[in-house]
C-alpha cells in the first residue's frame, strides 16, 4: 500500500493539465467549481486517465442510495490516521468528476470516491478499489428508469470477479443480494429504516419475511448474513464483539449506521475503530447538509431528503414538537418530474410541528398533508416562511434542487 | 357494502407500489372518512389471500418483474374474480391496469395471461417510453371534469368492444395506441395508466368510486381548496408545456 511512486505518463499528464486549465477557465466564466467540466476535458484527451490516476492510490468506493456522500467524508476523515486522502468531497460522483477529484491529490496515499449508482460497476472497474462500501438501495427519484432490483443486479453482475474487500449492510435484502456474488464480504448491521423496496426476495421473487431485524425468503432461503460488525444504540460493535461510541456532530441514526460502516472500512487498512470513530467526530456539515445557518435572526437547520428513505430517516433526527418545520419540494430534471413519490412518504410522522410548505411543487405537498390529515401554511418562499414560524430553531427539509434554492436564499 | 364500514382493499403493496400508488388508497379512506364512512383498509401482501368482500379494491403499478409475478399469484388465487362477481369496485393504475386485461408482455418478453375482468390487450410500444403531465376529457357517460395525471409507461394498450375508453387525451399519450383513447372501464372495473397519483389529482374519480360501491347519486360535499389549486396549477403546467 504505497502513496504515489510511478510517474504519470506524459499523456496522462497533458490530459490532468488540460483538465485543469479547463476548470480554471469555467470557474473563471462563474459556472460553479469547475470539476466536473475539467475532469470531461481531461477524460477525452486521455480515456484510461481515470485507471491510471488511481493505479497508486489506495481506493475505496461508496455507493448507496442514501448517504453516500456523507459516508465518503467520514472514511476520508478515518483514513487520514494513515496518510493524506484525495476525495470527491463535493459530491461529483459520476466518472469525470471522479477523475477531476484524483488528478487534484497527487501526493495521496488512499483515494476516497462517491460513486453514482449507475456507474459503480465501470468506476469498480477502472480503479481497481481495495474496498468498496454499499450502504443502501431504495427508490429514488434522480432515477425513476432504473429499477432498484435490476441496479441490484447490475451491482451483482459487475462486483463477480472483483478482489476488493466489499464492505456491505446485512440488514438491506437488495445490498446482500449486489454484494453476496463476491468473495470477501463484511458484512455490517447497520439496519435499515425504509422497508418498502424489498418484501420481495431478489433473488426468486417469493415474500420476504421479516420478523424483528431478520429477514429471510420462505421459498429459496436467501437470507441475511450474520454481520461481523453491528451499529448498536449509540456504538459499534466490531468483529470482537468490542463497543466502541460513536461521537458524531452529524445528526441521526442514518449517521451512526455511516460511521458503523466508515470503521469497518478503515479496519481494512489497520485503522483501529477507536481512532476511525474519533476522527470521524470533525465532519461538522457535508456539502451543506446539516448546515445550522442564520436567517432574518432565526436558526434555521438545512437538511437534505431526495427520496422516500431519505424523508423518513429526516424525520427521525428532527427536534420534537412544536420545533417548526419547512417543507420545500421542487420536480425540475435533477429531481425527476413526477412528484408521485411524496404519497410514499409518511407524513403523519410530522403531527405536532408547525409545518410550512414552500417550494416549486407546494400544492403537491399541501394536498398530500391534507390527506395526511395534518395542519399547515403554504408559503410563497422562505422568508415568509421563517416570518410565520413560531420561536425555536427551524427544521428545514428540502428535496434536490429545493435545497440548493434555499442554500442560495439563506447564504450558505 | 357489508355492515357500516367501508371495506377498501388494498393488492399486492409488495409488489404494486412503485409510483407512490399508496396515495390512491389514501385518497379514497380519507374521502370516505371525511363522509362519515368507517372505513376498514386492508393490505393484502401477494402471499396472502385475496378477500371477496371487499367494496373497493385499488391496484397500483410496478416494474415489470413484479408485474408478472402479481399476474401469476392472482390468477392462481382467483379472489378478485369472486369479488368483482359479487359487485365489488375495482380501481387499477399502469401495471395493474394491464394485469386486469386479457393479455400483456412480461419481463421475459413473453405474452403473458392477465385476470380478463377488463377487455383491453397490451403490448409493449417500440418507440420512445410514454413520460410527462397528461391531460385529458373523461368519458362524458361518467360527468367528470378533465383528467390530470402522470404517465410513465412503455406500454400499450387496446380497448376491447366489452369496454371503454375511460378518457380522450388532449395532451400526452394515455393508452399509447396513437387513436387518444386513455384508460379503459366497464360497469365496476377501471384502469388508467395516470400517476399523480391520479386521485389525488382527480379526487372526483375517487368520490365515483364511493358513489359505485355505496350506490348512491351524491355524496356530501368536502372543502376541497388545495385538490382544485393543485388541479389548476398541473392542467396550467400541462398546456404551456404542449
Ligand atoms: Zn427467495
Amino acid at each position: 500500500m504505497a502513496g504515489n511512486t510511478e510517474p504519470l505518463s506524459p499523456r496522462a499528464k497533458l490530459a490532468v493539465t488540460a483538465g485543469k486549465a479547463a476548470a480554471a477557465v469555467s470557474r473563471a466564466a462563474g459556472r460553479g467549481s469547475g470539476s466536473v467540466i475539467g475532469g470531461k476535458v481531461a477524460l477525452k484527451l486521455d480515456p484510461d486517465l481515470l485507471g491510471r490516476l488511481a493505479q497508486n492510490l489506495d481506493v475505496v468506493l461508496v455507493s448507496a442510495t442514501n448517504g453516500k456522500t456523507t459516508t465518503t467524508r467520514l472514511i476520508a476523515e478515518a483514513l487520514r490516521a494513515s496518510g493524506p486522502v484525495v476525495s470527491n468531497a463535493l459530491g461529483a460522483n459520476m466518472p469525470a468528476g471522479i477523475t477531476s477529484a484524483l488528478a487534484g491529490g497527487t501526493d495521496a496515499k488512499y483515494g476516497v470516491i462517491e460513486v453514482d449508482e449507475k456507474y459503480l460497476a465501470m468506476v469498480a472497474r477502472d480503479t481497481t478499489p481495495k474496498v468498496i462500501a454499499l450502504l443502501n438501495l431504495s427508490r429514488d427519484q434522480l432515477d425513476r428508469a432504473a429499477e432498484t432490483r435490476m441496479l441490484a443486479e447490475r451491482w451483482r453482475e459487475g462486483l463477480a470477479g472483483s478482489k476488493a474487500v466489499i464492505v456491505a449492510n446485512a440488514d438491506d435484502p437488495l445490498i446482500v443480494w449486489a454484494a453476496s456474488s463476491s468473495a470477501n464480504v463484511v458484512w455490517v448491521a447497520a439496519g435499515q429504516e425504509w422497508k418498502d423496496d424489498a418484501w420481495s426476495c431478489p433473488s426468486c421473487g417469493g415474500v420476504l419475511q421479516r420478523p424483528g431485524d431478520d429477514w429471510g425468503c420462505g421459498e429459496c432461503g436467501f437470507r441475511r448474513p450474520s454481520p461481523s460488525w453491528a451499529l448498536s444504540g449509540d456504538h459499534v460493535i466490531d468483529p470482537h464483539g468490542s463497543a466502541w461510541p460513536i461521537r458524531l456532530q452529524l445528526p441521526g441514526r442514518a449517521n451512526k449506521a455511516n460511521a458503523t460502516s466508515s470503521a469497518a472500512v478503515a479496519a481494512v487498512f489497520g485503522v483501529p475503530p477507536q481512532v476511525a470513530l474519533e476522527r470521524m467526530y470533525q465532519v461538522q456539515a457535508v456539502a451543506g447538509r446539516y448546515d445550522v445557518v442564520h436567517f432574518q435572526n432565526r436558526e434555521l437547520r438545512l437538511l437534505l431528503a431526495k427520496n422516500p428513505a431519505g424523508w423518513l430517516e429526516t424525520f427521525s433526527l428532527i427536534d420534537p414538537p412544536p420545533t417548526p418545520v419547512i417543507l420545500s419540494v421542487n420536480a425540475r430534471g435533477a429531481d425527476g418530474t413526477d412528484t408521485s413519490w411524496l404519497w410514499d412518504v409518511d407524513y403523519t410522522r410530522l403531527s405536532g410541528h408547525p409545518i410550512f410548505v414552500i417550494g416549486d411543487r407546494k400544492l403537491d405537498l399541501a394536498v398530500r398533508l391534507e390527506v395526511a390529515g395534518l395542519g399547515f401554511r403554504v408559503c410563497e418562499s422562505v422568508d415568509e416562511a421563517v416570518q410565520l414560524a413560531p420561536p425555536g430553531r427551524i427544521e428545514a427539509i428540502a428535496n434536490y434542487t429545493a435545497f440548493q434554492d434555499l442554500r442560495r436564499r439563506v447564504g450558505n | 357494502m357489508s355492515d357500516n364500514s367501508l371495506r377498501v382493499v388494498w393488492v399486492y403493496p409488495d409488489l404494486l407500489s412503485t409510483y407512490g400508488d399508496q396515495g390512491n388508497v389514501l385518497v379514497v379512506e380519507r374521502r370516505a372518512r371525511q363522509r362519515g364512512l368507517n372505513v376498514a383498509r386492508v393490505d393484502v401482501r401477494s402471499d396472502q389471500q385475496i378477500p371477496t368482500s371487499g367494496d373497493i379494491y385499488l391496484i397500483g403499478g410496478g416494474e415489470d418483474r413484479p408485474q408478472r409475478l402479481a399476474a401469476e399469484r392472482l390468477r392462481r388465487d382467483g379472489g378478485l374474480h369472486r369479488a368483482v362477481a359479487n359487485g365489488a369496485i375495482v380501481f387499477s393504475v399502469c401495471a395493474g391496469y394491464q394485469i386486469l386485461g386479457h393479455e400483456f408482455i412480461n419481463d421475459l418478453g413473453e405474452r403473458e395471461q392477465g385476470l380478463g375482468l377488463l377487455d383491453v390487450i397490451s403490448t409493449r410500444g417500440e418507440g420512445a417510453r410514454c413520460v410527462g403531465d397528461v391531460l385529458a376529457d373523461i368519458d362524458d357517460r361518467l360527468g367528470l371534469p378533465q383528467l390530470t395525471g402522470f404517465e410513465n409507461h412503455q406500454g400499450i394498450t387496446h380497448v376491447g368492444p366489452n369496454a371503454r375508453p375511460f378518457a380522450r387525451v388532449r395532451l400526452g399519450n394515455g393508452n399509447g395506441t396513437g387513436d387518444g383513447t386513455e384508460g379503459a372501464y366497464n360497469e365496476t372495473v377501471f384502469g388508467t395508466y395516470m400517476h399523480g397519483p391520479v386521485l389525488a389529482r382527480n379526487p372526483q374519480i375517487a368520490d365515483l368510486l364511493l358513489k359505485l360501491a355505496l350506490d348512491v347519486n351524491a355524496l356530501p360535499p368536502t372543502d376541497d381548496r388545495w385538490f382544485e389549486e393543485l388541479r389548476n396549477e398541473r392542467i396550467a403546467a400541462a398546456t404551456q408545456s404542449a
